[in-house]
């Protein structure tokens, strides 16, 4: 796949405003306006606009509009509860199977409306590692790694296996669970579950992958290897990490979204967000004045 | 201020004398729950013991008066009419289960939970007079089918119930993450949900096995009773609960007898049943987490 720094790096900071009085996202409604969609950028693999998501009907989160660039990590940060799952959720149609929510506005995953698509397919593209591990209680842990697969249909042994190693390498757990690849997953402890769960959705090779807080319950030797993982995958995948970590936020993401009660504040460079934020609450946030 | 929560020596003693009683209460119960089981199990076997002998296996009823026979054709018709039942009743049951559980919004599965509960209480001669008149008197005549479909109705609403409500206890994110890896929704349900529930309905299977099996009223209007090999699932058939009911109102000494070695028979026959299902089914193996 081909990369497009270049076009990136001469895009200006872009970032949404929070004031509800200013007519919903800008941003979104270059895209909408004519009724037709311009094709995005090569590089904006997903966009999002003027999104809102509500849980019998008050509302998570609200306008947001931005992009996740193709191979490029874009983190999302934001005090608890502000947002970011359920804005993370919504990428992938996760809220489908939630009656009570509702999504609105609109998701585009190459310039093809996500919300109209075929949700399966969507979550085939777009793969996810939840905030809590969550492995099949049934399976053995080789079981697990290659659930993806088996519900796919492939069935043969030797791939599944070689996919197996390649995954559980990839999420740093290879070395704790080669001698007992037969054992329940829930064996595991937390951290190695959550890896676990890491490896599962790698080896269906998703397009996109979203992360929620993939080493909030790891210790430091194994964050720094999903942190590796990170930018290893990013030659290749595009990123979404939800992080309440500033440090991991700075280490692994090229862009970087702030968000706060529900809305999107500010989204941009991480370098940028970081050395020099425009909006107040982001520089609050980043210093640990708040959140 | 500075405030600490202490509690004291007393309210510790305290605590551990209740959990003593408690835990006293429990044992009692289960003790009390347990006397009568054992009452019956050693009261069935010492009156049947007599006459569990292997013509008792093997043989058919003697007429009145000559001493001897067995129950081997209503041992077998036993087995053929809960066995039918079971193939109309599990997968019917198990699939209303997982319908209501995963599939079934709105009015629909309303109807159909509603109707479910108001079945699990019908008294089950209803039933067997509400297969009398929609199987027997069409046929023309009693049969092991219309014993089936007597008992399979009885099962149904069991097995539905218990589905649905283990299925609602396996997790949300166990689904999501089945989901979220671009599995259809009919994979999930079979591959993680039902596998992540199985142990416990294939407890519910058994229990609603276990309870048809003893089952009489349903089976005098719909599979009767027959002193003969069974002559094909459209004829009428014997079965033990009919066989023991029959055996035990009637004047004689050895029928008696015979009654509770028929009983005794069925109580091990379910409890046969039981034991390999759980053994087949892998033990602790399956379990809901959380
Ligand atoms: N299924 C749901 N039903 C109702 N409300 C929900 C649901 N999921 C999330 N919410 C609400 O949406 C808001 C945002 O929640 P979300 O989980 O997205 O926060 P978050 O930013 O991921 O927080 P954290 O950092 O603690 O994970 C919260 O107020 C939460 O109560
Ligand atoms: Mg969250």
């Amino acid at each position: 796949m081909q990369r497009h720094d270049d076009l990136i790096m001469t895009e200006e900071q872009t970032h949404s405003d929070n004031t509800s009085s200013t007519p919903p996202a800008e941003t979104g409604v270059k895209k909408s306006d004519t009724g037709q969609h311009d094709a995005p950028t090569k590089s904006e693999r997903l966009t999002v606009g003027n999104l809102g998501v509500a849980f019998s009907g008050n509302s998570a989160i609200r306008n947001i509009t931005m992009s996740f660039r193709d191979g490029k990590a874009t983190a999302i940060i934001g005090p608890s509860g502000c947002g970011k799952s359920t804005l993370l959720r919504a990428l992938n149609r996760m809220h489908d199977i939630i009656p009570t929510a509702k999504v609105t506005g609109e998701i585009l995953l190459d310039g093809e409306n996500v919300m109209q698509m075929d949700a399966v397919t969507v979550r085939r593209r777009i793969g996810m590692v939840f905030q809590k591990p969550n492995p099949f209680p049934t399976m053995s842990i080789f079981d697990n790694a290659v659930a993806g697969l088996r519900f796919n249909g492939i069935t043969k042994r030797s791939l599944l296996k070689e996919v197996a190693e390649e995954s559980l390498m990839k999420s740093a757990l290879w070395d704790e669970v080669k001698d007992r690849l037969k054992q329940p997953a829930m064996s595991l402890s937390g951290g190695q579950q959550q890896r676990l769960c890491i490896a599962r959705a790698l080896a269906v090779e998703p397009e996109i992958l979203l992360m929620d807080e993939p080493t909030s319950a790891l210790d430091p030797i194994a964050t720094a290897k999903i942190e590796e993982l990170i930018h290893e995958l990013k030659t290749s995948y595009t990123i979404v990490i939800v992080t309440h970590n500033m440090q991991q936020a700075a280490r692994v993401s090229d862009y970087t979204a702030f968000m706060y009660m529900g809305e999107l504040v500010e989204t941009g460079k991480t370098r940028s967000i970081f050395t020099n934020p425009t909006k107040k609450q982001t520089e609050d946030y980043i210093t640990g004045r708040f959140g | 201020m500075e405030r600490r929560i202490t509690i004291s020596k007393s309210s510790i003693a305290r605590r551990k004398i209740i959990n003593h009683i408690m835990l006293g209460l429990c044992a009692l119960s289960v003790v009390l729950a347990l006397i009568p089981l054992a009452l019956i199990m050693f009261y069935t076997v010492k009156e049947g013991i007599s006459a569990l002998n292997w013509d008792f296996f093997t043989h058919l009823p003697k007429p009145v008066g000559e001493p001897g026979g067995g129950m081997a054709n209503a041992i077998v018709g036993t087995l053929t009419i809960v066995g039918m039942a079971s193939l109309i009743g599990v997968p019917v049951g198990i699939l209303s289960g997982v319908y209501l559980a995963e599939f079934g919004k709105g009015m629909f599965a309303t109807v159909i939970r509603f109707l479910t509960e108001v079945m699990s209480g019908l008294p089950s001669i209803i039933v067997g007079i509400f297969v009398y008149t929609i199987v027997v008197k069409p046929m023309g005549h009693f049969s092991a089918y219309a014993g089936a479909v007597s008992l399979a109705i009885l099962m149904i609403p069991t097995i539905t119930k218990t589905t649905e409500e283990l299925l609602k206890l396996v997790p949300q994110t166990l689904r999501e993450a089945g989901l979220a890896l671009g599995a259809p929704k009919w994979i999930v349900t079979t591959r993680v949900v039902i596998s992540a529930a199985a142990k416990g309905i294939i407890t519910g299977m058994m229990l609603a096995i276990a309870r048809i099996a003893g089952e009489t009223a349903p089976l005098l209007f719909t599979a009767l009773n027959n002193r003969f090999w069974h002559q094909g699932l459209d004829q009428p058939v014997a079965s033990l609960p009919v066989q023991i009911f029959t055996y035990a109102v009637a004047p004689y000494d050895d029928w008696h007898a015979q009654a509770w070695a028929g009983a005794t028979v069925l109580i091990m026959m379910v409890f046969i049943l039981s034991v390999v299902v759980r053994v087949v089914a892998g033990g602790g193996k399956f379990t809901v987490q959380q």
